[in-house]
């Protein structure tokens, strides 16, 4: 299975959905997407991670090489719809205490 | 067929009419192995395949001048197949040097990081330690490191590169011989986390990093430290509580931001008492989600606490192996301390 993002701008806020899968070998395709994106500064990214039904160690490298850049080029990226399982990924690697995330509300509620 | 030169290629074609006549009239083995002789002349000259249904077609149009009319156009037709087919045989050819070439190199790479990466597990009169790390793929992610001090002090390193194959290979060799330098500092785990973060932080690309559990057992204060960067919490088993209980340190991931801090926690360990240390390999059951990897690792040690500790990282593979289907997708690193 593969993985997929895609992009939409609402009022200068950048909205990123992902789906599918991230490990080893589809992630160099989600690396050269989000490599590619444009960073201004000020500018608010936000990647929703709901449909995405795995990720491994390499997808989490991915998503902070990201968010290192962005922090230099002064953008902010904003990490949502996290499932629990991606969650206990982003507590035990430290990132959730790091990075802006906010878990699945749907999951929450439940 | 430019670079031979026309005065050559008609003396290959005079040399071939005359094998193929002869064939012709007398079907021998003998001439036959004359023209296998002949094929040698070609390949030696570098004649393409084409070329040599050329020559063919000449010599048909020279021995049977009359019967040429019909297939001429088929001759030329196949000319044009094979031009296109040499061509791909060609390509298909040195890929297939290149693929070699490439294993061959792996191969190499692969023995070498063997070699320097090989963990020695040692042996103390006051713990039984147990160590088993299988690679997914040729190359490890993980790496194990100890060190130790008498029978007094016993200190392990847990790590697990993010990515696999060749370029976490190469970070691991980072990782050890960062490792190496902390000798005089190994009884502290916060510090020998902070240390190696700023050296990988330093010398690694944005998403490359390592997750890390660090402990270093007292002996005789029965005392256990531990830190954590970013890696799976250790597990304990209290044998008089017949209990487990996760050692979870928070602690970023190495190599992310240069100036982390790590703290450490201290556990008491009693005797019979097991701590077992692990990668995600372990852990991460993809796919099999409804499983509770945490479940079915705690039961196995607990049914098979009376075994040496080797013998429980051997058993433990085994077991998730199979629920795998002996398709490990992770490396998978273990290692177990029995008090």
């Amino acid at each position: 299975m593969d993985v997929t993002i895609h992009f939409k701008e609402i009022d200068h806020k950048l909205y990123g959905y992902v789906e599918g899968e991230i490990d080893t070998f589809t992630a160099s395709g989600l690396r050269e997407e989000l490599e590619a994106v444009k960073i201004t500064e000020g500018l608010e990214i936000e990647l929703d991670l709901s449909k995405v039904s795995y990720m491994d160690s390499t997808g989490l490298g991915i998503f902070v090489a990201f968010y290192k850049r962005a922090v230099r080029e002064k953008g902010k990226v904003k990490l949502v719809g996290l499932s629990n399982r991606l969650q206990r990924l982003f507590e035990i690697t430290g990132l959730s205490d790091l990075m802006d995330i906010e878990t699945d509300k749907k999951v929450e509620l439940r | 067929m430019a670079a031979l030169g026309r005065e050559k290629m008609k003396q290959l074609e005079a040399q071939y009419k005359k094998i193929l006549a002869d064939y012709i009239v007398n079907q021998t083995e003998k001439n036959l192995y004359i023209a296998q002789n002949f094929t040698r002349q070609l390949i030696q000259k570098n004649i393409s395949p084409e070329d040599v249904i050329s020559i063919h077609k000449n010599a048909i149009a020279e021995i049977f001048p009359d019967r040429m009319n019909e297939a001429q156009p088929a001759y030329d037709f196949l000319i044009e197949v094979m031009v296109h087919y040499g061509m791909a045989h060609r390509e298909h050819q040195s890929l297939l040097q290149k693929q070699a070439e490439y294993e061959m190199e792996m191969k190499i790479a692969t023995s070498i990081q063997k070699a320097l990466l090989k963990t020695h597990i040692p042996k103390l009169s006051t713990v039984d330690i147990g160590m088993l790390s299988v690679p997914a793929r040729k190359m490890n992610g993980d790496y194990v490191h100890f060190f130790y001090h008498r029978d007094d002090y016993l200190s392990v390193a847990v790590t697990d590169v993010v990515g696999k194959g060749v370029p976490a290979a190469l970070c691991m060799s980072m990782v050890k011989y960062g490792l190496e330098t902390l000798e005089y500092a190994y009884k502290e785990p916060s510090y020998v986390l902070e240390v190696i973060n700023r050296v990988i932080e330093k010398g690694v690309d944005d998403s490359m990093f390592v997750s890390m559990f660090y402990g270093c057992l007292d002996t005789q204060r029965n005392m256990f430290s531990y830190a954590s960067a970013g890696h799976e919490p250790a597990l304990h088993y209290n044998a008089k509580q017949d209990q487990f209980v996760a050692l979870e340190a928070k602690g970023l991931l190495l190599g992310v931001l240069p100036n982390t801090k790590y703290t450490y926690q201290e556990v008491i360990l009693e005797d019979n008492d097991i701590i077992t240390m692990m990668t995600d390999g372990v852990t991460e059951f993809r796919g099999n989600d409804h499983l509770n990897s945490r479940q079915i690792i705690t039961s196995v040690i607990r049914d098979n606490k009376y075994l040496s500790a080797q013998q429980l990282c051997q058993l433990l593979y085994r077991e998730i192996e199979k629920i795998h289907g002996f398709d490990l997708s992770d490396d998978f690193t273990v290692v177990i301390l029995k008090k």
